[in-house]
């Protein structure tokens, strides 16, 4: 699927003849239409349900409607959650996330570097390695990895989730940024060769500046990734104060599996920093997302 | 680079050469986290196929024993058939309605665009917290249905095989529906409008437009978006963990869950392995095929003949 990827650049390119809708509104898409208001409604039910449940208490849940608004509503379910330290299991998650994608964007920004502008052999063969890793599933790596962490005596520590993390984020990121690297246009690493620029300060200042929605693109792919991972947490960490909050929310969810609405509220909570990343940067989380699957 | 073939570039063709070479070590730092945790991890699990391992304590080597008694349990293909099921099912049921939504989001009015910002909140959701919403959604004692006191929706959801394994499937689809819309949207945002137009003027009705047109036109998103969904099905992982555990019974344990159920709960890491070997092969495999349905090359196909 490699070589499928990352064609979004292209995409903004213009083109005349695409500027024009490519639908034809002139007879209606009732189907479409019909399957785009109910999927809606699937969307949006159960995460209308989450919200106004996490204000319900536990016996006025049991009583009253469930589609309905709470006629009181409470905050307690957010403060049993607040007070079952995940506080805590936040400032976890924002550590290994933070922890992981800053160098895996790093290194893999630095890779895709030199895999455009060199061309050693050595330089070839790590790009096939990183387009094979692209195939390889995390979780069947995961003994040996559970394996490795132990032996590194970095069982149960954060640093021990960072580093698979960061090496599973390393194939797509230098997938999506050498293919806009190599968009950058050559006459520019001329003319930064010729003002004497080193390849390092090429990266710096021109190939940096250049590439920065696909540099953000990566980051946010990548922190969603692992903000959302539960398998690493679950596997490489025991503690209960090493928790990253997918993890936490599925322990507190056994715990108190009977009280639903404190439970939606833990939901809600650890999905709301996300929730308002959303609404601020909708474009590029969007972007993110797909990171240029779209072709 | 060695596209510049410039007339003075004797000079600065070796000059390059020996940059590319000064290049390399910006590549180091990606490739020796990568190799220690990827590539080393995978030969590793081949390794570990052939040992036993209780996860403390030391490993041994045991020539083919967790081979054998892997390929020889019943579980094994148990699990295959589920992991192909939920491929299968979760694929035909995406599909279809990605594709409807993707050609539905096309269209450039306000509305859907307002839509389609609705429709992605379910990707920045953990798999962990979607898992746990429906769990407690469906709960037939203390869930949706039992709230409303609608009989139909008062089913013990996760506790019948069969409705598990529904369950699944459209948790599934409510995750990952939208991404894959997503690609479509975009695919059908490159069909060239002079296609329409052409085919307009010979009359073509929209059911014609979108078979003739349309259709063949997103031959290649279809087989992306297929790739990525095929080749995902096999990390269903997180999701089915919360959700059912597996169950009831063997009922939703795929080839993932088996290999964690093997290795962390029964500590029999070295069978465990030679399931992961397995999913990994099954994950190749898959890819490789779709890639030759593909036909290798797909660049900029997607416009011949407009």
């Amino acid at each position: 699927m490699g070589t499928t990827l990352a064609t979004r650049p292209k995409e903004s390119a213009p083109k005349p003849h695409r500027h024009s809708r490519s639908t034809p509104v002139r007879h209606r898409n009732w189907l479409g239409g019909a399957a785009g208001w109910i999927w809606l409604v699937i969307v949006i039910v159960p995460i209308y349900w989450i919200v106004i449940t996490s204000f319900k208490s536990q016996s006025t849940y049991y009583a009253t409607n469930p589609l309905l608004p709470p006629g009181d509503p409470t905050l307690q379910n957010y403060a049993l959650v607040i007070a079952s330290d995940f506080p805590l299991y936040f400032l976890n998650s924002i550590i290994v996330t933070v922890g992981a994608v800053v160098p895996a964007v790093a290194v893999s920004f630095m890779a895709s570097f030199a895999i455009v502008r060199g061309n050693s052999r050595f330089l070839k063969s790590v790009n096939s390695l990183f387009l094979m890793g692209l195939a390889i599933p995390l979780q069947a790596t995961i003994i040996p990895i559970y394996l490795i962490i132990i032996r590194l005596s970095l069982y149960d520590s954060l640093l021990g989730m960072i580093l698979p993390s960061i090496a599973f984020a390393i194939p797509l990121s230098v997938l999506v940024l050498s293919n806009f690297i190599r968009d950058i246009p050559k006459e520019l690493f001329e003319s930064m060769r010729l003002d004497g620029a080193t390849e390092w300060g090429t990266l710096w200042r021109l190939a940096l500046p250049l590439t920065r929605p696909a540099v953000v693109t990566v980051t946010i792919y990548n922190a969603l990734t692992i903000w959302n991972g539960f398998l690493l947490p679950l596997i490489l960490t025991q503690s209960p104060d090493k928790r990253t909050l997918p993890l936490a929310l599925w322990s507190f969810q056994g715990q108190y599996s009977v009280n639903v609405p404190a439970v939606l509220a833990s939901v809600l909570l650890t999905s709301l920093p996300i929730l308002i990343l959303y609404v601020f940067g909708r474009r590029q989380i969007l972007s993110g997302l797909t990171a240029g699957f779209g072709k | 680079m060695s596209t510049v073939a410039t007339p003075a570039s004797t000079a600065t063709a070796s000059r390059q050469r020996g940059r590319g070479g000064s290049l390399g070590w910006m590549a180091v730092p990606a490739l020796v986290l990568f190799t220690g945790f990827g590539v080393i991890p995978l030969i590793g699990v081949l390794a570990l196929s052939f040992t036993s391992w209780d996860g403390l304590g030391e490993i041994q080597v045991s020539g083919f024993d967790s081979w054998r008694a892997v390929l020889a349990d019943p579980g094994l293909p148990h699990a295959l058939w589920v992991t192909f099921l939920v491929m299968a099912l979760s694929w035909a049921f995406q599909t279809p309605l990605s594709i409807l939504l993707g050609v539905f989001l096309a269209g450039q009015q306000r509305y859907r665009a307002v839509l389609s910002v609705l429709y992605f909140i379910p990707l920045l959701l953990s798999s962990a917290a979607i898992a746990i919403t429906y769990k407690a959604l469906l709960d037939p004692n203390f869930g949706l249905g039992a709230g409303l006191q609608i009989p139909l929706l008062v089913q013990d959801w996760l506790g019948e095989p069969v409705l598990a394994f529904g369950v699944v499937i459209f948790v599934v689809s409510w995750q990952f529906i939208p991404f894959h819309s997503l690609i479509y949207q975009g695919g059908v945002r490159q069909i060239p409008r002079s296609m329409y137009e052409a085919a307009e003027l010979d009359g073509a009705g929209r059911i014609r437009k979108f078979f003739s047109i349309t259709l063949p036109q997103l031959k290649y998103t279809v087989i992306t978006s297929s790739t990525l969904m095929v080749v995902g099905s096999l990390t269903f992982f997180d999701l089915i963990f919360v959700l059912t555990a597996g169950g009831p019974g063997d009922a939703t344990r795929v080839l993932a869950l088996d290999m964690y159920k093997r290795g962390f709960q029964a500590n029999l890491m070295g069978p465990a392995s030679a399931i992961a070997v397995i999913l990994v092969l099954v994950g190749l495999v898959l890819a490789l095929l779709l890639r030759r349905i593909g036909g290798g090359s797909d660049s900029d196909s997607q416009l011949e003949g407009a």
